[in-house]
C-alpha cells in the first residue's frame, strides 16, 4: 500500500518538474511551430549557470530564477538571430536547433566539465514531511507545490491577460492575428524567452533530485516531448495532464514491468500520434 | 663571421656524433601511444581522466620510456563503437602507434577488439568486460584495472563474513556491466552463505530512481554498482527516500575522484576497488600529488588506470630494451610484467593479461570536513576468477542479467 502512494506522489513530483520543462517547449511549438530541440539544453544550462551562481554566493532561490534569467536570454538570441531566419523551414529549425544543442552540450562541457554536480537542497525543505503517516521527501513535495504555482499563474497569464488573448490568438492563427495588429513577431520573442526561462527555471529545482552533467539535455528533451506529443502543442491543460499522465507512467512502468520501462512511457504516445495526432487537449491542425 | 656549415665541419660533427655512446635502443621515431577516450557526451568525465592520468604518467618520465622518447596521440570516440573503431583505424593505420590505451566503455572495446588483435597492437583498456580475459580473449591484450566482478568478489566475501550481511538487494544498470558486478557478487555471497533476494536494473539513462527505490525494503543491505554520475543522483535520492539501509558498492560506484562532488549521503557506502587513492606507497603518493596539482582533484580508477597502464608499458619496453617492432616479443615481455611499488600495490598478470593485484574495501568518511574513502580490508592477490578453479569458472556461463538465476 505504501509503495503505490509513495509512487503516485513521486509521479506527481516528476509531473511537476515535467511540467514546467513542457509548458514552455508546447507554447513556442504551438505558436511558432518551431520544434526546439535545444529545449533540453536550456533545461541543463538553467542547472549549470545556477551552480555557479550558488558557489559566488547567491542563494537558491534566487539563483534559479537568475539561472532561468540567463537561459530566457541565450534563447532570446536564437530566436531573434536565428529561428526567425528559418520560419516556416521546419526541417532547418529541425536541423539548427539539434546542432546548438551539441553545441551547448560542448560549451557546458568546457566551462563546467565533465564531473557531475550536485545542488544541494534547500535547507528549509530537506528531510521528509509526514503525509498521512508516510514521510516523503519535503522538496518532492515542494517540487509539486511550485509547479501548481506555475500551471495557475500560466493560465492566468493566457487565459485572463491582453498578452495571453495575444498568445491565443497567435497559436489559432497567426495570419489573423496579423492582421488584427498583434505584433506577432514580438510576440513570437516573448514566447521563446518565456518558454526559455521556464526550461531552465526547472534544471535548477530539478537540480537537488537529479544533478547536473553532462547528457541531462538529452535525456529530459524525449521526456518533454512525449508530453507534448501526448497533451497537444500549444495547450497549458494539454502540458499540464500530459505531464501528469508521463510522470505516472513513468514510475508506476519502471516499478511494475521494469523490461518494458520504455514501452510503457512510448507506447500511449504511438497510440495517440496514431489515433488523434493533434494530442488529446490539442486542437487538428487547420 | 659567417655560419657556414662546411663540409669539414659537417664531417667532424658527425664523426662526432657516431662515436659518442648512444644508447642501444636509440631509433629513429619515438615511441607512440594511442589513447581511445571520450571527450564529449555523458562518458567525458570518465574520458577526461583517462587522459589526465597518462598525461601525469608520461610528465613524471619526462616522455621517455626505457631510454625512447614517446608521443601521446589522442583520439576522441565520442564514446559509441563506431567512433572507436574509425580512431582506432586512424591511429593504427596513420599515426602507425604502437599501443593504444582506452577505450573506456566496454560496447567500444568489443567494436575494435578483432581488429587491434589483427594489427597486433597491443591494447590496454579499462573496459571491464569479463570475456575479453575469459572466454573470448585478444593476445594482444592487458589490462591492469580488472573484470567488472573482480572486485565485487572480496566485496561479496567482506560483506557476509566480516559484515556478517544475510540478505541483500542488488541495483545495478541495465547493461553487461551492471550484470557482471552482480552477477559476481551474488555468486561469492551465496556461496558464503547469503542471499541475494532481489536484483533492479533501472536503465542506464534514469532521470529518477524512486520507482525502484520503493521496492527496496526488507534487507541487511542494498548493493549498487552504478557508474559514470548515476552514484550521484541514485545515493541522493535514496537517502532522500528515508532508507537508511547500509550501501555497498563495486569500483565505480564510490570512486575517489566522485566525492568532490558527493555530499553526506554517501557517509558510510563499503566499497571495493582494485585502486584507492588512501594507499600509501610512495608512487602513488607522486601520482596524488601530481593529480591534486595538475587537475585539482585525487585521480579515481580511470585516471589512476592509465597512470598503471603507463607503468606496465614502461617496464615492458624495459624488457625489450625499448624495441617495439617484434610485437609477439613485445606482448609477451608486457603480460610477464610484475611490479611492486605502484600506485595500486603490487600485481601481475594471469595469463590472460588480466590483473592480479590487491583488492581494497574501503569506508567512505569525512575527515577535515572532506570526504575519504578509509581503506578498513585489504586482499592481496586477486585474480578475475577469485578463488576459484579456473577451468570450472570458465565452463561456466559469463555473468548476465539472469545468471547466476535468483534462489526461489
Amino acid at each position: 500500500m505504501n509503495l503505490w502512494l509513495l509512487l503516485a506522489v513521486n509521479s506527481v513530483t516528476l509531473g511537476g518538474l515535467l511540467f514546467l520543462l513542457s509548458a514552455g517547449f508546447s507554447l513556442i511549438f504551438g505558436l511558432m511551430r518551431i520544434p526546439n530541440l535545444t529545449h533540453g539544453s536550456f533545461f541543463m544550462l538553467g542547472a549549470y549557470l545556477a551552480v555557479t551562481l550558488i558557489r559566488r554566493g547567491f542563494d537558491f532561490w534566487t539563483a534559479a530564477v537568475l539561472g532561468g534569467l540567463g537561459v530566457a536570454v541565450f534563447g532570446g538570441l536564437v530566436e531573434r538571430l536565428l529561428l526567425r531566419r528559418l520560419a516556416g523551414a521546419e526541417l532547418a529549425q529541425v536541423l539548427v536547433t539539434l546542432g546548438l544543442s551539441f553545441m551547448v552540450a560542448d560549451a557546458c562541457l568546457m566551462v563546467w566539465t565533465g564531473d557531475p554536480i550536485q545542488i544541494a537542497t534547500p535547507p528549509a525543505l530537506r528531510g521528509t514531511a509526514a503525509v498521512l503517516g508516510i514521510g516523503f521527501p519535503t522538496y518532492r513535495l515542494a517540487i509539486s507545490a511550485i509547479a501548481v504555482v506555475f500551471a495557475a499563474a500560466l493560465w492566468v497569464l493566457l487565459d485572463w491577460t491582453p498578452l495571453g488573448a495575444m498568445i491565443r490568438a497567435g497559436v489559432d492563427d497567426p495570419a489573423m492575428a496579423r492582421v488584427a495588429g498583434i505584433r506577432v513577431s514580438r510576440l513570437f520573442t516573448i514566447v521563446f524567452c518565456l518558454g526559455a526561462w521556464l526550461a531552465g527555471f526547472a534544471g535548477v529545482i530539478g537540480g537537488p533530485i537529479l544533478s547536473v552533467y553532462p547528457g541531462l539535455d538529452q535525456e529530459m528533451l524525449p521526456l518533454a516531448l512525449v508530453v507534448v506529443i501526448l497533451g497537444g502543442s500549444g495547450s497549458l491543460v494539454g502540458s499540464l495532464v500530459g505531464s501528469l499522465v508521463v510522470g505516472f507512467l513513468y514510475n508506476f512502468g519502471q516499478a511494475m514491468f521494469p523490461e518494458l520501462a520504455y514501452v510503457v512511457l512510448f507506447l500511449p504516445m504511438l497510440v495517440v500520434l496514431v489515433v488523434r495526432p493533434q494530442g488529446l487537449f490539442g486542437r487538428p491542425a487547420a | 663571421m659567417t655560419l657556414a656549415l662546411t663540409r669539414r665541419r659537417f664531417l667532424a660533427g658527425t664523426a662526432l656524433a657516431t662515436i659518442l655512446p648512444i644508447p642501444a635502443v636509440a631509433q629513429g621515431k619515438p615511441v607512440r601511444i594511442g589513447l581511445l577516450t571520450v571527450k564529449t557526451g555523458p562518458l567525458a568525465q570518465g574520458g577526461l581522466q583517462m587522459e589526465q592520468g597518462i598525461t601525469r604518467f608520461l610528465k613524471d618520465r619526462n616522455s621517455t620510456l626505457a631510454g625512447r622518447k614517446v608521443e601521446l596521440v589522442v583520439g576522441d570516440t565520442g564514446g559509441n563503437p563506431a567512433g572507436a573503431k574509425t580512431k582506432t583505424q586512424e591511429l593504427v593505420e596513420r599515426d602507425g602507434v604502437d599501443f593504444i590505451f582506452g577505450p573506456l566503455a566496454a560496447f567500444e572495446l568489443l567494436a575494435i577488439t578483432d581488429y587491434v588483435a589483427q594489427a597486433k597492437v597491443p591494447i590496454f583498456s579499462l573496459a571491464a568486460a569479463e570475456d575479453m580475459t575469459q572466454r573470448r580473449p585478444n593476445p594482444y591484450f592487458v589490462r591492469a584495472s580488472g573484470t567488472s566482478a573482480q572486485a565485487m568478489h572480496p566485496l561479496a566475501d567482506y560483506a557476509a563474513k566480516e559484515l556478517k550481511l544475510k540478505r541483500v538487494i542488488t541495483i545495478s544498470e541495465d547493461f553487461a556491466f551492471g550484470y557482471e558486478q552482480m552477477g559476481g557478487f551474488q555468486r561469492v555471497f551465496e556461496d558464503a552463505g547469503g542471499r541475494v533476494v532481489k536484483k533492479l536494473w533501472p536503465p542506464i539513462v534514469t532521470p529518477d530512481y524512486t520507482p525502484y527505490l520503493a521496492q527496496i525494503g526488507g534487507v541487511d543491505a542494498v548493493v549498487q554498482g552504478f557508474a559514470g554520475s548515476n552514484p550521484l543522483k541514485f545515493m541522493k535520492q535514496c537517502r532522500d527516500a528515508g532508507i537508511t539501509l547500509p550501501v555497498l558498492g563495486g569500483s565505480v560506484a564510490c570512486d575517489d575522484a566522485l566525492l568532490k562532488s558527493f555530499g553526506d549521503e554517501a557517509l558510510g557506502i563499503v566499497s571495493c576497488s582494485g585502486y584507492t587513492a588512501d594507499l600509501d606507497t610512495p608512487s602513488n603518493k607522486r601520482l596524488v600529488d601530481g593529480m591534486v596539482r595538475d587537475y585539482g582533484n585525487i585521480p579515481g580508477i580511470y585516471a589512476a588506470g592509465l597512470y598503471l597502464s603507463g607503468l606496465v608499458a614502461e617496464a615492458g619496453l624495459e624488457k625489450t630494451g625499448g624495441k617495439t617492432d617484434d610485437k609477439d616479443g613485445l606482448i609477451k615481455a608486457l603480460r610477464a610484467v610484475s611490479l611492486t611499488d605502484t600506485p595500486r600495490g603490487p600485481f601481475h598478470f594471469d595469463h590472460f593479461g588480466n590483473v592480479v593485484g590487491t583488492a581494497y574495501i574501503r569506508r567512505c568518511e569525512r575527515k577535515d570536513g572532506k570526504l575519504v574513502n578509509t581503506t578498513i580490508k585489504t586482499y592481496p592477490n586477486v585474480s578475475q576468477f577469485w578463488t576459484y578453479d579456473e577451468k570450472w569458472f570458465l565452463a561456466q556461463p559469463v555473468y548476465s542479467r539472469d545468471y547466476p538465476p535468483l534462489k526461489s
